[in-house]
């Protein structure tokens, strides 16, 4: 069984519909890029399998329970779906161990005392130990988008979700961003990102999703989609980006 | 190595000589300084030449600028004044309370507390729309009209309470300002952290809300302190009324003339420190 399951999902907003029917399948430990030009609906999609989004309709299923049933309350699924967002979202008037711990205290009614060791321990396997009392202002773009990844990690989530995480980077920051995803993957996170890091993309995926205006057009393994697109569209965009 | 001067060269200068684009600045400033000092020199040698040349100048010099009044009353407005800082301070964090607390009204978004919102909506509404000095005659001679025992029926009281009433909507307005010039992507963030609604506000909004608007609610704090002047009207003798004690006890205006310098040197400090605060924020956010 698929650790999370998405059959029919539309959203829109307004008169845009900007996912028109998206069947998707994760499997535990998996890792499955999405890819696709600006306004495709990747990032769309991220926000509503978290629920940061209600869909329209279709059916998010995680661990085949329904998530996407109207009126469920959203905070418990969240806390098993975390997400890194392209501008990193850090909260800029706390130190980056504060923003760190804000949530587990709150929500898991753990103390600092109990959370420090374990918070220092994520601080440093990231490469940021010296960093922990920093505001978010005095840190890099790659360090804070590192921050915000130890962020979303600290809930201990089943399932991360990055929505464009190296796009607002200097291209010579991307790669200690890069370095902490196949660091996760190593450690078997089940992951979805939207990319447009085709290189790392290929390198690392399991599956890789084209999206065509709010469809996945077409899916497969990296090697198999890169090397030999079926679909035309799917070719021209490969061939603008390679 | 050739001894061809390096003038030219911007990347071979020494940072100690300034560039030809520094010498250009520096004396396109001073000029413009030096025309300012002398345009400033002479609008205030006009003033004093002219002003004293007007017929009723004599009039108005004694009427207004005593000396002799002026060292007779200081010492009195001086005291009554320090009633005016007692009515803003503790004035001041009942407002900063109450306008804090109705900016959270208009905000909840759950349904069951919709009277919560429409009392918070009416409040601003009602409150901005009305002149102070009405409110202040409102409450503060209605409520002791109700016949409470002393001290309850004291004007002191109810007109505080009138400032409070009214500067608390506009607090309130501030804060709600505030609080909508929070990025939505702040509160995405905290609710992908599964961070409940009274969490985010508390935690993630409102830190970073109240902090912008420091400013903005300093310069109503500087107008509460004028205000409180306006408590006069129904009868706590703080120095707007002292003043008006004295220029009918001498028959001259020099007190309301002391009364004034007396609030400037409270309020343009403050004025200055709120404009800085202001710049700063300013140059941060750019």
């Amino acid at each position: 069984m698929a650790k999370l399951s998405l059959r029919r999902v539309r959203k829109r907003f307004g008169e845009h519909e900007v996912c028109k029917g998206i069947d998707l399948d994760v499997a535990e430990g998996e890792m499955v890029c999405l890819i696709g030009a600006s306004g495709s609906g990747k990032s769309t999609l991220l926000r509503c399998m978290n629920l940061l989004e209600p869909i329209d309709d279709g059916v998010i299923w995680l661990d085949g329970t329904d998530i996407s049933e109207p009126g469920l309350d959203p905070q418990p699924v969240r806390q098993q779906i975390g997400i890194v967002f392209q501008s990193y979202n850090l909260f800029p008037h706390m130190t980056a161990a504060e923003n760190v711990m804000l949530a587990p205290r709150r929500v898991r009614r753990l103390s600092r005392e109990e959370l420090r060791p374990r918070v220092a321990k994520l601080f440093s396997r990231f490469g940021l130990g010296d960093r922990m009392e920093h505001y978010p202002d005095q840190l890099s773009g790659g360090q804070q988008q590192r921050v915000a990844i130890i962020r979303a990690l600290a809930m201990e989530p089943q399932i991360m979700l990055f929505d464009e995480i190296t796009s607002a980077l200097d291209p010579e920051l991307v790669g200690e961003v890069l370095d902490v995803l196949r660091d996760l993957r190593k450690q078997g996170m089940t992951m979805v990102l939207a990319t447009h890091e085709m290189g790392f993309a290929r390198e690392l995926a399991d599956k890789i999703c084209f999206l065509d205006a709010g469809r996945i057009l077409e899916q497969g393994p990296p090697d198999v989609l890169f090397a030999s697109p079926r679909e035309p569209r799917t070719k021209a965009f490969l061939s603008r980006v390679l | 190595m050739s001894e061809t001067p390096l003038r030219n060269n911007p990347v071979e200068h020494p940072a100690s000589t300034p560039t030809r684009r520094e010498v250009y600045e520096a004396g396109v400033r001073r000029r413009s300084n030096r025309i300012a000092l002398i345009s400033t020199v002479s609008v205030l040698l006009a003033i004093v030449v002219l002003v004293p040349l007007a017929p009723g100048w004599e009039a108005v010099q004694r009427a207004f600028f005593n000396g002799r009044v002026f060292a007779a009353t200081f010492p009195g407005l001086l005291e009554a004044f320090f009633l005016n800082v007692m009515i803003f301070a503790w004035s001041a964090p009942l407002i900063a309370i109450s306008g804090l607390a109705i900016a959270l009204c208009r905000d909840t978004r759950a349904p069951a507390l919709f009277p919560l919102r429409l009392f918070g909506i009416a409040y601003t509404d009602i409150f901005r729309g009305l002149p102070v000095v009405l409110v202040i005659y409102i409450v503060g001679f209605g409520i002791p009209g109700l016949g409470l025992p002393r001290p309850w029926n004291s004007p002191y009281i109810w007109g505080t309470l009138a400032l409070v009433l009214v500067y608390s909507a506009y607090v309130a307005e501030v804060i709600r300002s505030g609080i909508d010039s929070i990025h939505q992507s702040q509160r995405s963030a905290a609710a992908s952290l599964g961070l409940s609604d009274q969490d985010t506000m508390r935690f993630v909004v409102l830190p970073q809300a109240i902090r912008n608007v420091v400013p903005a609610n300093m310069n109503l704090f500087i107008a509460l302190q004028k205000d409180v002047a306006l408590l006069s009207f129904i009868g706590p003798v703080e120095i707007f009324r002292q003043a008006g004690v004295y220029k009918s006890l001498y028959a001259n205006f020099t007190p309301y003339v002391g009364a004034a310098l007396i609030f400037l040197a409270l309020t343009i400090p403050a004025t200055r420190y709120a404009d800085y605060l202001m710049n700063k924020q300013n140059r941060a956010r750019s």
